[in-house]
Parts: C-alpha cells; structure tokens; sequence
C-alpha cells in the first residue's frame, strides 16, 4: 500500500533540525523545541506503527518514481517497530540533554546534531534501497564524528580518531559490497535485489559480495575482532550523546545485517557458522573486557559488546526461534543500553565519579532513586520477570535444537559476567560505605543536590520513561513475543515485501 | 581499457589497507582515501564501460534498441565522492585537533591512562 506518511519520523526529526539552526545561541528556545520535536516524532511513529501492524507494509516511491527504478521507502513491522524504539530513545535523550548538556556545547549546535543523528537512524530503518542505506550511515556517522567530538577534550578527541577511522572503513567496506551487488544484479532496490540474487548462477560471487557487508556491518555493530574501537571511544563523550551511541547506534548495525541477510543473501552454511563463531569470541571478549574495568562507562562498553554477540549468534542459528530470540534482545537492548548510560550520567552528577572504587553510599542518600537505578540493572542482566529474561529462553532453545553447545557455553558465560558486573557494580557504588578521599585536596562533588525541582526532574524523568518502557517488555512479553513473531514470519517469507514495493505478482 | 582500471582499482585497495595498517595518522588517512577512491572506480567499472552510446532514447523508437551507457553508477560515485569528500575534510581538522592536543603523530600516543578520566 503506498502512503507517503510514512516518511514523517525522518521530515519530523529534519524539521526540528532546521528550526533549532534559527535559534543558534538561544539555547532555552533549542531545548523547549528539541523536546517538543522528539515527541512529535513520538507520535507520528506510534501512527506508523500502528498503521503498519493493522494494515500491512507500507510503501513511498520518492518522486514518484517506481520501484525499482526510483528510490523507495518502506515500512514493515521490523523497520516501523525500530523507528518506535528509536523515537521513545530520542524523545528521553532529548529531556536528559536539556540539563545534562554543558551550556557550552549547546552553543555549538549540541541539540541539531543530535536530531540530524536520529533522523538518520529513522531513515536507515525505512529506507528500501541499498545504496540510500549507505547515504543515511553516512548522515549518522558525520553528525556521530560531531557529537564525539564537540567540547574538545583531549580524551574524547582521542577516541574520536579510533570511532572515526573504523567507521570510515566499514563504510567502504559496505560501499565496495554495493558496487559488486550492483555489478552482478543490475539494481539497488532491496526487493529487486531479493529476486535477481536468488536466481543468480554465479553463488560464489553472491558469497563474496555478502561477505563485504558482514564485514561493513559487524564494524559498524562492534562484532569480534573489530570492536575495539567501540570501549575505548564511548566513555568519553557527555552521558547523553553516550547513551545515544551505546543504545542506538551499534543497532543500526545490527538491523542492517538482518535487513541484508534474511531479504537480500539467504545465508548459507558458511556465513551461519562464521556467524555463530564471531558470536561466540563478542560474548567471550566483551565478558573479560567488562569484568576488569572499574569506570562505569567502560564496563557498560563492554557490555555492549558482549550482547552484540547473543543477537548475532541468534542470527546465526536462523531458525524461526532464533531469530525470535535475537529480535526481541534486540528490541530488550535498545531500551536498556539507552537507558543505563543515561544513569551512568546521573551517578556522575551525584558524585562527580564513574570510577566504581571512589564511588559508595548511594543507596544510602538516594533510597528511591537507586532502586530505579536497579530496576534497570536487573533488567539488563535478565532476572526473571525482567525484559533481559524472555528473549535469552529463546536462544537457548534455538540453540539446543541447533546443537550449537559453544554458544549455549558462551550465551551463559556471558550472562553470568553481567550478573557479576552489575553485582560488583551495585555493591561498590550504592551498598558500600562512601570511601575517604584518596587526597587531601580531593572532594565529593554532588552536582544534583543543589539543582531546582525541575532540572532534577528533568534528569530522572528520561531514565522513569525507559524504565517503564522496559518493565513493560518484561511484564507483556507476550506482546512483545506477538510482535517478533510476526517480524521473524516477514523475514522467512518475503513474497510480502517484494509485492508491497514492486506490485502484485511479481514475487514466485 | 578495463584491465588497466583494474590494476589500478588492486593498487588502490592494496595501498590502502597498507596504509591504514602503519602507526602515523596522517598515513592512516591517506590509506581512507585510498580506499575510497578505489570504491568509487569498482562501481565504475562494474557498472560495465560503455563508450559513446549516451542513455538517451532515439527519437523515433520507444525503447532502447542499442546498447547504452548505464547512468547510475556515476550518480552512486558521485554521491560517494561528495560523502568521501565531506568525511575527510573532517578527519583533517579532527588529526590536527589531535596533533595540537597530543603533539605526536603517532597512535601509540593516544592512550590517556585510566586514572585520567572521570
């Protein structure tokens, strides 16, 4: 069905960029207009996603013209249920960043970047062109080079070059794949390419060419062996813009692999295997990396890195219960991993630390505060009835019926590690007793105390709003599970696809 | 006349993944535009060279009868080459901020030790 509305969360986010450019010092004006923009955005993906879920795919041919000639926009319930994730992230950054972010970097377009940044992700998640994927990693990539960057200090700068270096690589990586796929097929539109690819003679050829997007993608999403770009350059922007990162943009990533290889490549027995081994290291690697650190942040990037695994290792299983799994960790990660940077920025506000070993007594001074703050570590670790829970019951029944035991190993090695972590984590910096500083000079700094009812409740309202987000992911997981269910259907059956962005009848 | 662009697009990655490899920055940005333009020349040159036959229709037919020259892969290159472009004047101002900061061009130097930050 075509429906040119589905483009709004892109125009929305677009929009609010552009107005915010006309109020370039007057940062009370770009705060009020970023939080109104982002529930804007909100709203018309809540539309989208209902439109999508009772009435089917959605199509846009740009300009008019028509699959596969011109440009396409399409929404299923896989890439309107992201834009929704999305929207609920952008919408809780959006208010952190009003007292979260130094006056200074909003003076220089702190708040347009950040919007640029999720209207790219928005177009990345419905866009039904290969190459118009590769333009909107470009959009998000140069406003994330910003983000990392803005404000100048040396550590972030030395991140930056790490974080800019490998993105600029995977993209070549991805455009270097485009070029082959558009050599050997003739097209760029995602449901074209479905067809041509799947009568190809040439299979090795189609091999090689999926290969430079496992690549291009396994960058962009932190999978081993080339993640380590991601834990030495996320601890150093401000909370907000880490929180942007950790939740959303290792995703696209994630979404770009399944998008590329349940519609375009079928995987064969190779790439699942290479899949499932490169599963196995990003758990085992990410776990040793989070176990060691000490600075909240730096554990929080590993761990990020070690669920990476469990979803690439559901994709690499690819049977039905599967991807079931890693969907809904998928949908379970965006949530929390927005959300517990968030928090990492508010216990820096509290004490002026990330280091957990200067950190102590927090459940003591802000009783209710840290059991919000719980709510969500055990929601990322997967305690049951918590959203972390339901999708990893998934994988491992996949992955038992699959017999991939070194996964099961690892997939529980991992969640242990999180257990540890978060329990490390919460004994240091909320049971233990608030250690002596180290120096005389030193002091705790507590930067929430003496701020208004308002900017706290601005600071706390974000990290309420994903916490209620994902309680209800845990608590109605048979929505959610409804959902996947019906995402994983649209990914083992494309014939729906390929109709709703070429017409009727052209799919066999 | 294809076998030269291929050379030169094997040269180009090669070069490129040799230069990212080596410890100095300014190195590591060069091998990106390396690789880059070696992108660029692999979509011209999968796109199949066809010379002098525009993707224009005749005037008297309503379809293409001869063989044309596929404009796509140049609007995908020039695309490319405007991102590319736009990227690496970043990564320009972004190495001299670091140069200026660290005074090394070396990557070796761009650890700040864990007690540094906050």
């Amino acid at each position: 069905m075509i429906d040119n509305t589905l483009i709004y969360p892109v125009i929305l986010q677009l929009f609010t960029a552009i107005l915010m450019l006309f109020f370039w010092r007057k940062t009370v004006s770009q705060r009020i207009i970023s939080i109104a923009g982002s529930t804007l955005v909100v709203v018309a993906s809540v539309r989208l996603f209902a439109k999508v879920w009772s009435g089917g795919i959605l199509t846009m041919h740009a300009a008019g013209w028509e699959a596969p000639f011109g440009i396409s926009f399409v929404a299923d319930v896989f890439s309107s249920s992201m834009v929704l994730l999305t929207s609920f992230s952008g919408l809780a950054i959006s208010i952190y960043s009003a007292t979260g972010i130094a006056r200074g970097r909003m003076l220089y377009g702190y708040f347009p970047i950040l919007h640029f940044l999720l209207m790219g992700l928005n177009g990345a998640f419905l866009t039904g062109d290969i190459f118009n994927l590769y333009v909107w990693f470009e959009v998000i990539i140069i406003a994330s080079f910003v983000l990392m960057t803005l404000g100048g200090r040396k550590p972030q700068i030395e991140g930056s070059v790490k974080y800019m270096a490998m993105n600029i690589l995977a993209s070549t990586f991805f455009l270097t794949g485009i070029g082959i796929l558009y050599g050997i097929t003739g097209t760029l539109s995602m449901a074209d390419l479905s067809l041509k690819i799947a009568a190809l003679e040439n299979r090795r050829l189609v091999d090689i060419a999926s290969l430079f997007f496992v690549i291009g993608f396994s960058i962009k999403s932190a999978v081993f062996p080339l993640y380590f770009w991601l834990p030495s350059s996320y601890h150093t922007p401000p909370s907000a813009v880490a929180a942007a990162f950790g939740g959303l943009l290792t995703k696209v990533g994630v979404y770009a692999l399944f998008r590329v290889l349940t519609l375009i490549f079928i995987p064969d027995d190779f790439i699942r295997i290479l899949l499932i081994i490169l599963a196995v290291f990003t758990i085992l690697t990410g776990t040793f990396g989070a176990v060691i650190k000490n600075n909240i942040r730096r554990i929080f990037s590993y761990l990020i890195v070690c669920h990476i695994g469990f979803m690439i290792g559901g994709l690499g299983m690819y049977s039905d219960i599967a991807l079931t799994g890693a969907l809904f960790y998928l949908f379970h990660d965006m949530m929390v991993k927005t959300n517990i940077f968030l928090i990492a920025g508010l216990i820096r506000k509290l004490r002026g630390t990330m280091n957990i070993e200067k950190l102590g007594g927090l459940y003591a001074e802000y009783p209710l505060l840290s059991l919000l703050m719980a709510l969500v570590l055990f929601s990322l670790v997967g305690i049951p009835p918590l959203s972390g829970f339901w999708p990893k019951i998934y994988l491992f029944e996949a992955a038992f019926m699959d017999k991939q035991y070194a996964l099961i190993a690892a997939i529980i090695v991992g969640s242990f590690a999180t257990l540890y972590v978060i329990a490390k984590l919460w004994a240091n910096a909320f049971w233990k007793e608030l250690p002596p500083p180290a120096t005389s000079g030193e002091r705790v700094t507590d930067d929430f105390k003496p701020l208004s009812w308002g900017r706290k409740s601005l600071l706390v309202a974000p990290v309420v709003i994903l916490a209620a987000i994902t309680l209800f992911i845990g608590l109605g997981a048979e929505h959610i599970a409804r959902i996947v269910s019906h995402i994983v259907v649209e990914m083992k059956d494309t014939t729906p696809y390929i109709d709703a962005v070429l017409g009727k009848g052209v799919a066999r | 006349m294809e076998w030269v662009l291929v050379i030169l697009i094997g040269v180009l990655y090669g070069g490129g993944i040799f230069m990212l490899l080596r410890r100095s920055m300014v190195k590591l940005l060069i091998g990106l535009t390396l690789l880059g333009n070696g992108a660029n020349l692999l979509i011209f040159l999968l796109g199949r060279i066809t010379k002098g036959k525009p993707p224009v229709i005749d005037s008297l037919s309503k379809v293409f009868t001869d063989a044309y020259a596929d404009p796509i892969p140049q609007a995908l290159i020039l695309t490319a080459i405007v991102i590319s472009f736009g990227l690496q004047a970043f990564a320009i101002v972004l190495l001299k901020r670091v140069y200026v900061l660290v005074s090394s061009d070396d990557l070796d130097d761009l650890n700040t030790p864990e007690e540094e930050d906050i």
